[in-house]
């Protein structure tokens, strides 16, 4: 397609799709890299009211107080533990249920199925949040049932011990419905002849599933398993954000959170840059970190070897 | 009901009814909460004194929280502010991302190299919450309505989406086009935009859903203006914090300043946030296995 024409020619004959890149163009170099520029805040003590070009540099000042706060390793410890719960309780799931429903021949019951679970993906986590503030919270539905039955109450919304716990149903709730779409993708793409050819050869039910399915499967699950360890520091910014208060930063504290409070709403900014970009650093690490994991069991991962 | 294949066992009852049980349980947990809150934005005073809160059988059905919710101005301005974001924001996130993805779709085009890796690179670094905060404000957005719309405009998984689809589904009909003599505006006006309406449609809907539920953005760039708040941010502080209703008696409450909105209006608010995410879904729900994987799987 581009032989024999120089730069010059193709230039005009593709300036009008330039002109349509353009405008997300010149958005995400406002938003998204311009931001990127606005890192070297982290090396400095940044004064909203000098500017970034003229305020004093730090060096590694922020980064030596980040880590000498205890909170901040807290924070980060509590971004694992959370998870890594998501990842054991979580994970599974969606896979569980798109077996389960690729299993369900009628389809106008698959189809009923999907729309319902897909649903709560598009609520947003105040409504979410609320939502499970009516039902477990301590005037919701559930110790409303607790105390008419003269039972002792249990307000799981504000309790710090079980949070990991809830917050990881919310997920559920929420996403867990969602997940399963690309799984049942990936199961409509498995051959039906090898199920065939497997059941003439007499394998049962749950030998064909581990035979045939499960490695059908396996390079969708992989990928999802990198995308949640590139992930593993974003734990759900906005959810955490909106139950902090309730049930306390001991519990609620994660990586995003620690650098909202402790960044912007007490206009420490470079501060909040520095622990900002501790985090990018560490997820970047972690996604090249799983793919290279990927690569090793012979499958894709996000990008290829 | 389709045909069960010939190679598979006779379904015995212990499987059928594990599986009915399990998917039963899964809508269950989903639909139940759904009913209680509708119900109780539906139930009378009494009811839910009956009920001791929230209600979990009809008992006493009224729609007098909504006319209370819509009398007075809180969430009547929120409602108005809520759609006047999403519509605005989504139509200009479409705008812009159906022209990048088309002027991305053909591969060997100017720049077409550069700038797909000039998008992708934002989808795995960026430069974090506090410096785009810091560009933002720099910009004069602090209290703007810009600020709400313009950071998130385009999501370059959304393009990407798009793009695959452009450059799949109609490649020989755009050269077609072009031996023709249409311009790229044409092309893209009249023969990719008809043949992708699916794909449209869903990814509309993935913008118009993020600017409905966002509330961040809020807390951000105009957290003290209450009269310039959407929806997701007037259930977060009245009705999840339960913070008294601003502005004395009545506004939209119907409770004098500084009390907790009765329930039947907390919960009233909330299905006011569902309505118009359960209008559209339907429309679009069928659509999202064709339009949303294939474009994801390829891309």
């Amino acid at each position: 397609m581009n032989e024999g024409l120089t730069r010059r020619d193709r230039l005009r004959r593709d300036r009008s799709l330039l002109i349509m890149v353009a405008p997300a163009v010149v958005l995400l170099l406002i938003f998204s890299y311009a931001p990127m520029v606005g890192v070297i805040t982290a090396f400095q003590y940044y004064d909203p009211l000098i500017g970034i070009w003229d305020s004093d540099w730090a060096g590694l000042d922020q980064f030596q107080q980040l880590f000498a706060d205890s909170r901040f390793w807290h924070a980060l410890s509590n971004t694992l533990y959370l998870s890594f719960v998501q990842l054991i309780l979580f994970f599974p799931i969606p896979i569980v249920l798109a077996m389960l429903l690729n299993s369900v021949l009628s389809e106008r019951v698959r189809n009923f199925v999907q729309s319902v679970v897909y649903l709560p993906h598009f609520f947003s986590w105040v409504l979410v949040i609320t939502i499970f503030q009516q039902m477990l919270g301590g005037a919701g539905a559930f110790n409303q049932w607790l105390r008419s039955n003269d039972l002792a109450t249990w307000d799981v919304m504000t309790n710090p011990d079980t949070f990991a716990l809830l917050v990881t149903f919310q997920g559920v709730w929420k996403e867990a419905g969602w997940g399963i779409i690309v799984f049942l993708a990936a199961l409509a793409a498995i051959n039906p002849g090898l199920y065939e050819a497997a059941a003439a050869d007499g394998a049962g039910p749950w030998r064909r599933m581990w035979h045939i399915t499960l490695p059908g499967l396996r390079g969708v699950i992989v990928l999802m398993l990198v995308l949640r360890l590139g992930g593993a520091l974003s734990v759900g910014f906005e959810q955490f954000l909106i139950q902090r208060d309730a049930v306390g930063h001991e519990a609620a504290e994660v990586l995003d959170t620690y650098a909202f409070y402790y960044g912007i709403a007490t206009t420490n900014y470079s501060f909040g840059a520095a622990a900002g970009l501790f985090k990018s650093v560490i997820s970047l690490l972690l996604i090249w970190g799983a793919n290279k994991l990927a690569h090793s069991f012979g499958e894709d991962g996000l990008y290829r070897k | 009901m389709s045909q069960r294949p010939s190679w598979q066992e006779p379904p015995t009852l212990a499987g059928q009814s594990t599986k009915g049980v399990t998917l039963g349980g899964v809508l269950l947990i989903v639909l139940v909460p759904l009913w209680i809150v509708v119900l109780t934005s539906l139930s009378t005073k009494g009811a839910i004194n009956r009920a001791g809160g929230l209600v979990i059988w009809p008992d006493g059905i009224t729609f007098e929280a909504y006319e209370e919710m819509l009398k007075g101005p809180t969430v009547r301005t929120a409602l108005l502010v809520s759609l006047g974001i999403t519509i605005i924001g989504t139509a200009i996130s479409m705008v812009v991302s159906v022209l990048c993805a088309y002027g991305l779709s053909r591969s060997g085009s100017f720049g077409h190299r550069f700038i797909l890796v000039l998008l992708i690179v934002t989808m795995f670094v960026s430069g974090g919450l506090i410096p785009t905060f810091l560009v933002v404000t720099g910009l004069g957005g602090y209290g703007q309505w810009w600020a709400l719309i313009l950071p998130g405009a385009v999501s370059v998984f959304n393009i990407l989406i798009l793009r695959s689809f452009y450059s799949s589904t109609a490649a020989e009909l755009m050269d077609a086009a072009r031996i023709d003599g249409a311009s790229d505006w044409r092309i893209l006006w009249s023969v990719i935009l008809p043949t992708s309406r699916a794909v449209t449609a869903v990814i509309a809907l993935f913008y118009a859903v993020g600017y409905w539920n966002s509330f961040f953005n809020v807390m951000l760039y105009m957290p003290t203006e209450s009269e310039k708040w959407p929806l997701q941010y007037v259930l977060l502080t009245y009705v999840n914090r339960g913070v008294g209703m601003p502005g004395s008696v009545n506004a939209g409450f119907g409770m004098a300043h500084s009390q907790t909105a009765p329930l039947s209006l907390q919960m009233a608010v909330v299905v006011l946030t569902l309505v118009p995410l359960v209008i559209v879904y339907p429309f679009v729900q069928k659509h999202f296995r064709t339009g949303v994987l294939t474009g994801a799987i390829k891309g």
